[in-house]
């Protein structure tokens, strides 16, 4: 536990990897191989890689055309322009359909930094939850990433994997680990306060929770990889034994994380509840932690969050 | 069947069709009487398709872009086998899964259409399947004049060309109207075969209400060699039912009884004045 690990690096080993097992499996991406890494994946099977040129609802299109010969395709671009423009794409030709397609939004939330608002996407989430038997996912770590992928390939159907840019730390190596779709994982236990993440603030949640612990507060830090279908049991038998729940997600806290989690609680339980995530607005332009920073998406936010939560019990 | 005894089953089937759409209440009438002839020829003529072939890898692939005319290609689907007219007679009917835009629960129907734009890029898809598996079939994708303003439309006939798909024929049904008037007058599609040729196709271009001309050319695309190839088909909106040739309004219209009953006297005669 702790090793630093590239969330994309894994994702373009593993995909490598399930092509060698897997004939069926097919790249395809809109012009940002540099991105998705999909080399590892083309260099071994050129025939089963297709880059379509900037024109992501076309890519979304062939898949969907692919996937109804038997192929299972995986299709690449940052999260703005997967989920964002090719949504009508995912929806009509794909989940609606219900074809086997896997769509990777890449480069998602503010880890795109320098870019800017026009490529950071905080509202992929929320997009892809609300398509009817759509799956979502969004790993924490590199260990996370390769469990994932490979249960993605397995799994017949569409899913929308929700990629970070950035590296880090791993905390989903530890004993007994084993990722399945709609399963939370508590990464630690806690009696004071649950708090629920997702992605890139797995990490930051560890953090917190090792924080707080220094000033004796007991935080259960749970890794929410799948938004939908949503795990209600992890998130109830947390309700019952903290009684207090924080939701964090680099993403706006209108309909991600925060919002399946707070639809399974406001049905079955009255706990005190807070949703920390970007508070409905665009990023800027900058280094990444810079952005992070300028959301509060960081350790000291939970934590904040995770008193102000507790207070209210 | 040969074209004459086609051309009468066309305006058969336009009768069922208008049949559904006046007991269902809902439907794109003007559309499925301009498409019929094109959905036809393909049918009964060109597609290596059956209800025994709906797994077999090598069968045809077709898309109905313009997936507002599910009603034409529901009847079609339904005198070929694929599904009991009984069953058909509950189109847009609460529950139906014969629902006013094709969906892929329905026999014979490769993928759900409707959002305008879709087809031809998952027809680009099925086409590269196809080459990838060594397999024989082709791709057709019919399209309408309208959905033409749609961007991925151009995106897919980018790739279309770019991949050399000649395992891929595209058929605009050029009826040259839309829901609010001429396409030239919403938004002008301009010279399509120059527009389609700058973009790396074969075109071809045939009276599209004629099922001997639209057999004959459609024999000829077939033929296109490292190009994908699109025909031009010239229709007419609403053939077959006077009153609603080249009529916009007739897009979505529901007949009244009295003009169902125009709609069935004159298929009826058009039907019987094929010789």
């Amino acid at each position: 536990m702790g090793n630093t690990g590239s969330v994309k690096q894994a994702y373009a080993e593993i995909l490598a990897q399930l092509g060698k097992e897997n004939e069926k499996i097919v790249a395809i991406d809109a012009d940002l191989q540099a991105c998705s890494l999909t080399d590892k994946f083309s260099d071994s099977f050129p025939d089963r890689h297709f880059n379509v040129g900037i024109a992501e609802c076309n890519m979304v299109g062939i898949a969907a055309g692919m996937a109804t010969c038997g192929k299972i395709p995986f299709v690449h671009s940052f999260a703005m322009f997967t989920a964002g423009r090719a949504y009508d794409q995912i929806r009509n030709s794909v989940v609606y359909p219900h074809l086997n397609v896997k769509v990777m939004g890449m480069y998602a939330g503010f880890t795109n930094g320098e870019d800017g608002p026009t490529h950071q996407c905080v509202e992929d989430l929320s997009l892809m939850r609300t398509i009817p038997g759509n799956v979502v996912l969004c790993p924490s770590d590199a260990n996370e990433t390769k469990q994932m992928v490979r249960a993605v390939a397995e799994y017949d159907g569409p899913c929308y994997i929700r990629m970070p840019r950035s590296a880090t730390q791993t905390h989903t190596d530890i004993p007994g680990y084993q990722f399945e779709i709609g399963k939370g994982v508590e990464l630690c236990d806690g009696k004071d306060v649950a708090i629920i993440a997702t992605g890139i603030m797995v990490e930051r949640a560890m953090q917190a929770a090792q924080l707080l612990k220094e000033e004796g507060i007991c935080a259960r830090v749970i890794d929410m990889h799948t938004i939908k279908p949503i795990d209600r049991q992890i998130i109830l038998k947390a309700a019952d034994e903290t009684g207090a729940i924080v939701t964090t997600e680099d993403h706006n806290i209108i309909g991600g994380l925060g919002s399946a989690v707070a639809e399974v609680l406001a049905e079955n339980r009255c706990v005190p509840f807070i949703r920390h995530g970007v508070k409905d607005a665009f990023g800027k332009s900058g280094k990444f932690e810079a952005v992070m920073e300028l959301h509060g998406l960081t350790a000291q936010g939970i934590i904040a969050c995770a008193k102000a939560v507790i207070a209210q019990k | 069947m040969n074209d004459t005894e086609l051309s009468r089953k066309a305006f058969l089937l336009r009768e069922q069709a208008a049949g559904l759409i006046y007991r269902g209440k809902s439907g794109h009438i003007g559309s499925d009487f301009s498409v019929m002839d094109i959905l036809v020829t393909l049918f009964y003529l060109h597609l290596n398709v059956s209800p025994a072939q709906q797994t077999d890898p090598s069968r045809d692939r077709f898309i109905l872009s313009k997936g507002h005319t599910a009603e034409a290609l529901y009847c079609i689907l339904c005198d070929k086998g694929f599904f009991p007219k009984e069953e058909l007679e509950t189109f847009c009917q609460f529950g139906s899964k014969y629902t006013g835009h094709p969906n892929k629960n329905i026999n014979g129907v490769e993928i759900n259409s409707g959002s305008l734009g879709h087809g031809l890029p998952v027809g680009v898809g099925m086409a590269l399947a196809g080459r990838m598996q060594g397999q024989p079939y082709r791709v057709y994708v019919v399209m309408g004049d309208g959905e033409l303003a749609e961007g991925s439309v151009w995106e897919g006939a980018m790739a279309a060309s770019h991949f050399k798909l000649d395992n891929l024929i595209v058929i605009i049904d050029r009826n040259r109207l839309q829901i609010s008037g001429t396409t030239e007058s919403v938004m002008n599609p301009g010279d399509l075969r120059s527009r389609f040729e700058s973009f790396g196709w074969q075109v071809w271009e045939c009276p599209g209400n004629r099922i001997d001309a639209l057999d004959q050319t459609i024999s000829e695309a077939k033929a296109s060699v490292g190009a994908p190839a699109l025909v031009i088909a010239n229709t007419i909106k609403g053939y077959g039912y006077s009153a609603a040739e080249n009529q916009a309004k007739w897009h979505h219209k529901v007949p009244s009884e009295e003009e169902y009953q125009q709609i069935l006297e004159e298929l009826k005669e058009r039907r019987a004045m094929i010789e």
